[in-house]
């Protein structure tokens, strides 16, 4: 009964949705305010409807309803009460389920949070937003209807994927998908400025904060998903340039040129069709990553769910959205622009260098990705495109991007002075070769070309982060929350240059073979090895071993790897243990038993500095949030009205 | 003309995709496809003698990895009762990483399509034919050399697709 109800629910949904795409349009079109105002209530509605259907999703798998055919492959009468919630996102149909509500959720933020745009610029971003969630509630009903009931019902659940049961998993996809959908919102808002002309300062004061507020949630998420590889692959890589991975990295990528080219729109008024383009771009990205996780296109280790009619409606829906996007696009933005030009060696001129390097980074991700597809099409055979390329290409493109970080903040705007970012920057510098030095003092175990520049570069970010609202300070004795923002976003990226740096190069890895009471050493510590013992968890059986780490024979920590049996699922896991710290990782991960002696195989890691990598995203996460809440964004409806008039 | 720049990428990316869901990206060539089946010599699922790949000689065989924790075998099982009531392909299945009695149970349920079933407790023989995972099936001819691999349970498309054709052909050739 609670199934039908849900589905039910999408119904409604979708009729709710189509007529939240037309009919403020229609009033756009009409010039009738009253159909414009519809598209308010409408995005209200969609979102209590699907919330409703949600909810009746989440209720089945509390209740153990293995009827409901979703819940019977992506649970088990044992998985523990928190994973049930969680697996309502732990598949294909569900996750979709997610994607739609969070996209309504948006929507309805969007409905309630800017009553004061231009009615018209309200009505058209609405009904873009309503025509998205058209092709994904449809999508959902169509192909993936996660209500679906199963005739016979089975006696048990297939289980959760073990692999999705961590606690890091739990939130990743849901901030994934946040801000995947969340760039829905730019792309709304380009629309809407593409069809009414509207192209100005005042739109991209508008449309800054939601671009933000998506890159934060996509910044999380990305992090989320890397720190899970990490404990739960047992790999201890926390970067694979995955197909996958790749998808959610490149919306990152445009999503972040995108924050710099819009405050070049806001402050200038240039760069306009760059900044629409960059829009469209970034969730055209979000689509196709979708479209690359769902379609079984490209082979990948998170291609949970794959299926070809899925990836022809995706396809159909992405010939729509971005075919349509992009063809209003060569339409209307030659009419709308006129960029004036401006100097390169001026505050705009470094954030156009900044998105060039953006730009290209998620051009040449994007090629790599596609290439096994692209070889496979044109009869080149099966190949697969790795790390290598990634990191040579990649890499490259970085290093003079964290080099502009800490040069744009210390020019001006429009035209700048030579004279006056030397010496803005003096001391920066100074600091910034210091603190490297002592670094590599400390922490390199080998000095080279790299680790020179990349400890430099880390650190010369996050002290010429600091810089301009140092100034600010000190000239006005106030400082905004998007400067804050700003800088403590810089700095955040000068922390995972850094950690990314160190811990590539100074990793130290040894796979051994230890049988109780024996000892290896990794670096300067020694991992003893005393034993497995059998444990049981809810669902799952595990053989845990204890491992001590000795510095000079102090004990430093004890690391409790598992080798974990999944009943439900039949499947084996490897749970990595992992001690953090600012100055390194120490890691252990079970391999296998060999033998009869007790012996396993036991991969120990010291990883120097990996903490800074996740440290370094979390505070660009916090740097976007008190950028995006400035109150500027928050405009008063006085000083809107004014400018209305 | 250079904003018609994005919409022409986009243009080809899409056309580009539109092909790539035409291909598969799993579908690797099997090195054994022609080739003689590997050897084996397994118990019976009732424990009471052993199968050797010899029983493969002499007509077409469908050769069946499958278990009774596999979810998508049932999906292939009614196919095969059809089958095997109609005597088109005589189809041998291998149990895989199974415990018998489970395995018997299963069939007891769901019907016995198999002309013989072996057991492959710790999937040797599995890794010997290069499986991934249950379902799998392997169509020989009269000499036991490998015709074609299916990976996945079979759909009644893919088996009048591809099988049939290829049984087919294989009995014109052997009169």
């Amino acid at each position: 009964m609670i199934a039908e109800l849900g589905h039910f629910a999408l119904l409604i949904a979708l009729a709710v949705a189509v007529l939240m795409a037309l009919v403020p349009a229609y009033g756009v079109w009409r010039t009738d305010a009253t159909a414009m105002a519809f598209a308010r209530p409408a995005a209200l509605v969609l979102l209590a409807v699907i919330f409703v259907a949600y909810l009746c999703l989440t209720a089945s798998f509390v209740n153990h309803d293995f009827s409901v055919a979703y819940v019977a492959g992506h649970s088990h009468s044992e998985l523990p009460l928190i994973y049930r919630i969680s697996a309502v996102w732990g598949g294909h149909e569900g996750s979709l389920l997610l994607w739609v509500l969070m996209l309504s959720g948006w929507s309805a933020a969007v409905a309630l949070l800017n009553r004061n745009l231009p009615l018209n610029i309200s009505a058209l971003v609405l009904s873009t937003l309503g025509a998205v969630a058209v092709g994904f509630v449809l999508f959902t009903v169509i192909t993936s209807n996660p209500f679906d009931r199963l005739v016979p019902i089975p006696a048990d659940g297939r289980d959760l994927n073990p692999l999705l049961q961590d606690p890091g998993l739990i939130i990743h996809p849901p901030l994934l998908y946040m801000g995947y959908v969340g760039f829905s919102v730019a792309f709304a808002f380009a629309i809407a400025a593409l069809v009414t002309g509207r192209l100005d300062a005042a739109w991209a004061r508008w449309t800054r904060p939601w671009t933000t507020s998506a890159w934060l949630f996509l910044t999380m998420g990305i992090a989320l998903g890397s720190w899970w590889a990490y404990h739960e692959l047992g790999w201890g890589g926390w970067w694979f340039w995955d197909p996958v991975e790749n998808a959610s990295f490149m919306p990152w990528l445009i999503g972040t040129a995108l924050i710099h080219s819009l405050a070049v729109t806001e402050k200038r008024g240039l760069l306009k069709s760059w900044t629409v383009l960059l829009a469209i771009m970034a969730f055209s990205l979000s689509l196709l990553g979708t479209f690359l996780v769902r379609s079984g296109v490209l082979i990948s280790v998170h291609a949970f769910a794959t299926d070809p009619a899925r990836g022809v409606f995706i396809l159909g829906f992405l010939v729509v959205v971005l075919g349509g996007a992009f063809t209003l696009y060569a339409w209307r933005a030659p009419k709308l622009v006129s960029d004036g030009a401006f100097p390169l060696f001026s505050r705009e001129g470094f954030l156009l260098l900044n998105n060039v390097f953006l730009s290209v980074s998620a051009a040449a991700v994007l090629l790599g990705t596609l290439y096994p597809l692209f070889a496979d099409a044109v009869g080149l055979g099966k190949i697969s495109v790795g790390p290598p390329y990634f990191n040579a290409v990649f890499l490259p493109l970085m290093a003079p991007l964290a080099l502009l970080v800490g040069l744009a903040a210390a020019v001006n705007w429009k035209r700048a002075r030579l004279t006056d970012m030397t010496r803005r920057l003096r001391l920066p510098l100074l600091l910034s070769l210091v603190v490297a030095a002592l670094l590599i003092w400390q922490w390199a175990t080998d000095i080279g070309l790299v680790v020179l520049v990349g400890g430099w570069l880390g650190c010369w970010t996050l002290v010429a982060a600091l810089a301009e609202p140092t100034r600010r300070l000190r000239l006005t004795g106030r400082l905004p929350r998007g400067v804050a923002g700003m800088a403590i976003a810089h700095v955040g990226f000068g922390a995972m240059v850094l950690g990314i740096t160190f811990v590539s190069l100074f990793s130290v890895e040894r796979d051994v073979r230890l049988a109780p009471g024996q000892s290896a050493d990794v670096a300067q510590f020694r991992f003893q090895f005393d034993g497995i013992e059998p444990i049981q968890g809810p669902n799952y059986d595990a053989d845990r071993g204890t491992i001590r780490v000795y510095r000079d024979d102090d004990l430093v920590t004890t690391l409790y790897p598992e080798k974990r049996f999944y009943r439900g699922a039949q499947q084996l896991m490897t749970d990595a243990s992992v001690r953090h710290s600012l100055s390194r990782d120490l890691y252990a991960s079970l391999g296998e038993p060999i033998g009869d002696a007790g012996e396993w195989a036991i991969r120990l890691y010291v990883k120097p500095m990996m903490l800074w990598v996740w440290l370094g995203a979390v505070i660009m996460t916090l740097g976007g949030i008190l950028a995006a809440s400035d109150r500027r964004y928050r405009a008063r409806p006085a000083a809107l009205a004014e400018a209305a008039a | 003309m250079r904003y018609l720049v994005p919409v022409s990428l986009i243009v080809g990316l899409l056309v580009l995709l539109g092909i790539g869901l035409r291909l598969d990206p799993t579908e690797v060539p099997s090195p054994l496809i022609g080739k003689l089946a590997p050897p084996f010599d397994l118990p019976t699922l009732e424990d009471d003698g052993r199968v050797t790949s010899d029983v493969l000689l002499g007509q077409p065989t469908l050769v069946n990895f499958f278990a009774s924790w596999c979810t998508p075998c049932l999906a292939e099982h009614p196919l095969f009762m059809r089958l095997s009531a109609g005597g088109s392909v005589r189809i041998v299945g291998i149990s895989y990483k199974d415990r018998p009695e489970d395995t018997s149970r299963w069939l007891a349920r769901h019907g016995n399509p198999f002309a013989l079933v072996a057991r492959d407790a710790v999937g040797a023989s599995a890794i010997d034919w290069g499986v991934y995972g249950v379902p799998e099936s392997y169509l020989l001819d009269a000499e036991g050399r490998i015709v074609h691999k299916h990976v996945g349970p079979i759909s009644d498309a893919d088996w009048r697709g591809t099988f049939e054709p290829k049984l087919r052909d294989l009995a014109r050739l052997t009169p």
